[in-house]
């Protein structure tokens, strides 16, 4: 399989086979992609295994998935808040 | 159908104790979160070869056994005669065996200080995850901060991978790299070619050294980078531009389903809690057995020898031969005289302000603990009640360690009804009785 673009927030992101949706979105470098809920901290990847829930992504219309877990597809649709 | 025996994570424990137990003839299912197999230690790209021993080891189970990946465990009940291992996956999975090994790894232990929840700050292990699971360097200028030998490994990855390595800060004293422990206790070559990579590149590594502050807006732009006394305290600082910092402090064995079933733990050398296991890698509850770092952080080989331990024992073979026995007494050894050599220091609660966040779910600053311990909470449950830190999505593994730091008691084994977070509607599903 070759490389893919996945959409996040609208705007492309490329994917290589494989990666995570939070691996696609760091290469290019989005790394802050979410806002917490009392201080609207940002937030992106931590710990990288699946364990901190900081990297949350609304997928395809489910909301918070990990995106250090969950592998890109062509046309994923995703959104952060 | 009910296997003779379910593995619960493929990384080097669990897949040695599987592939040890279905040569002996039991019928194995393995279930794993992850899209491969390997586990923190031998993690690899899509499309990459793992280290190749493993990769024996992984095909060979691949065809005796059943492997279940990209199933994530939530929880695992007993019944009269068997287990029911309870997992979701894309659907819900249940499997049912006499018999579970438990070999669920670790996690980062992270310590917060201000700004720590900055992105483009990841734990040690998430950097190391990011490169070796995905081929992504965390950043472009990375710092590499905390204490333990796993500090070496990843910078080493990092500066071969292209980045720039600003510098691997490591908080404890002890001997520099040259006469680093892991050199002295048998692992020369290894630490040697870690030693060599950062100095190939002049990579500075210092020692009494921390990162105790995270700067930037909206991403991480600077550290604050500074010089320790033996108790961690701050002696002095300088600023460090980078647009990454990669930081540890240990690791936590991730014991949640043993507990869950009941099974005994123990305090490791570190005070860090382990599942108790006997000589053959039982655990207190019959038919449960563990293996790797759930029963005390200890690294792969370790992990891999507790593995084939347990698949032996578990295989009804009468004696474990005495050179696996001894290699694992070694191997303990060895990771009780890394645990002494890296302990945490007190001296990093000096970095907190009032305003750092302890917890990051719930957003719990230093001053509402302090309220709380004010207001009569006294031990790190009864904060947790009031202030909620530890309550969120993570339940407590960010910053379990750090609250019980400053709470002043041990750490305690973790109570979550369910090991991983799942959605309601996933526990609405009818689970798929697969196998
Ligand atoms: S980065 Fe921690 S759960 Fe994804």
């Amino acid at each position: 399989m070759e490389r893919f673009d996945i959409s996040v927030d609208g705007r492309a992101v490329p994917a290589e086979p494989g990666q995570t949706i939070g691996a696609a979105l760091h290469a290019a470098g989005v790394r802050s992609w979410r806002s917490t809920r009392f201080g609207g901290r940002p937030r992106g990847l931590f710990c990288g295994i699946g364990v901190c829930f900081d990297c949350l992504v609304e997928v395809n219309g489910r909301p918070a998935e990990r995106a250090c877990q969950l592998e890109a597809r062509p046309g994923d649709e995703v959104s952060t808040s | 159908m009910i296997h003779d025996l379910a593995v619960i994570g493929g990384g080097p424990a669990g897949v040695a104790g599987a592939l040890t137990a279905a040569l002996a003839g039991l019928r194995v299912v393995l279930l794993d979160g992850g899209p491969r197999l390997g586990g923190q230690y031998f993690r690899h790209a899509h499309g990459a070869e793992p280290e190749p021993r493993f990769a024996r080891q992984s095909h060979a189970l691949r065809q005796r056994a059943e492997v279940l990946l990209k199933h994530q465990v939530w929880a695992v009940s007993r019944e009269d005669d068997a287990f029911t291992v309870h997992a979701h996956g894309t659907a819900r999975a249940e499997v049912r065996a006499r018999r579970v090994l438990i070999a669920t790894g670790a996690h980062d232990r992270p310590l917060p200080f201000p700004g720590w929840d900055l992105p483009g700050v990841l734990t040690a292990g998430g950097a190391q995850a990011l490169l070796k699971g995905e081929r992504v360097p965390a950043g472009r200028r990375i710092a590499v901060a905390g204490t333990g030998p796993f500090l070496l490994p990843v910078a080493a990855g990092l500066a071969r991978a292209g980045a720039e390595v600003a510098g691997v800060f490591e908080a404890s004293g002890g001997l520099g790299l040259a006469r680093h422990p892991v050199m002295a206790l048998g692992k020369a070559g290894e630490a040697a070619g870690y030693a060599w990579a950062l100095a190939a590149r002049r990579v500075p590594y210092r020692r009494n050294h921390a990162v105790i502050a995270a700067h930037g807006e909206h991403e991480l732009r600077a550290v604050t980078v500074a010089r320790l006394d033996r108790d961690w305290n701050v002696l002095g600082t300088e600023e460090l531009e980078c647009d990454a910092l990669a930081v540890g402090y240990g690791f936590v064995p991730q014991i949640e389903l043993a507990v869950q079933l009941g099974c005994l733990t123990r305090q490791d050398a570190d005070g860090t809690p382990v599942v108790d296991v006997d000589a053959r890698q039982r655990t207190s509850v019959p038919g449960v057995w563990a293996a790797g770092e759930p029963t005390g952080v200890g690294g792969w080989e370790l992990s891999e020898t507790e593995g084939r331990i347990a698949g032996l024992a578990l295989a009804g073979a009468g004696e474990v031969p005495g050179l696996l026995l001894r290699r694992r007494a070694r191997l303990r050894a060895f990771a009780a005289a890394l645990q002494g050599a890296y302990p945490v220091r007190p001296g990093w609660q000096s970095w907190l302000t009032p305003d750092t966040l302890i917890c990051r779910c719930e957003e719990v600053p230093l001053a509402r603990v302090r309220e709380a311990q004010e207001l009569g909470a006294t031990d790190a449950r009864s904060i947790k009640l009031l202030a909620r830190p530890g309550m969120g999505w993570c339940q407590g593994r960010m910053c379990g360690y750090a609250l019980a730091c400053l709470a002043g008691e041990p750490q305690q084994p973790p109570r979550r009804p369910i090991a991983q977070p799942i959605s309601l509607g996933a526990l609405a599903e009818p689970p798929q009785k697969e196998h």
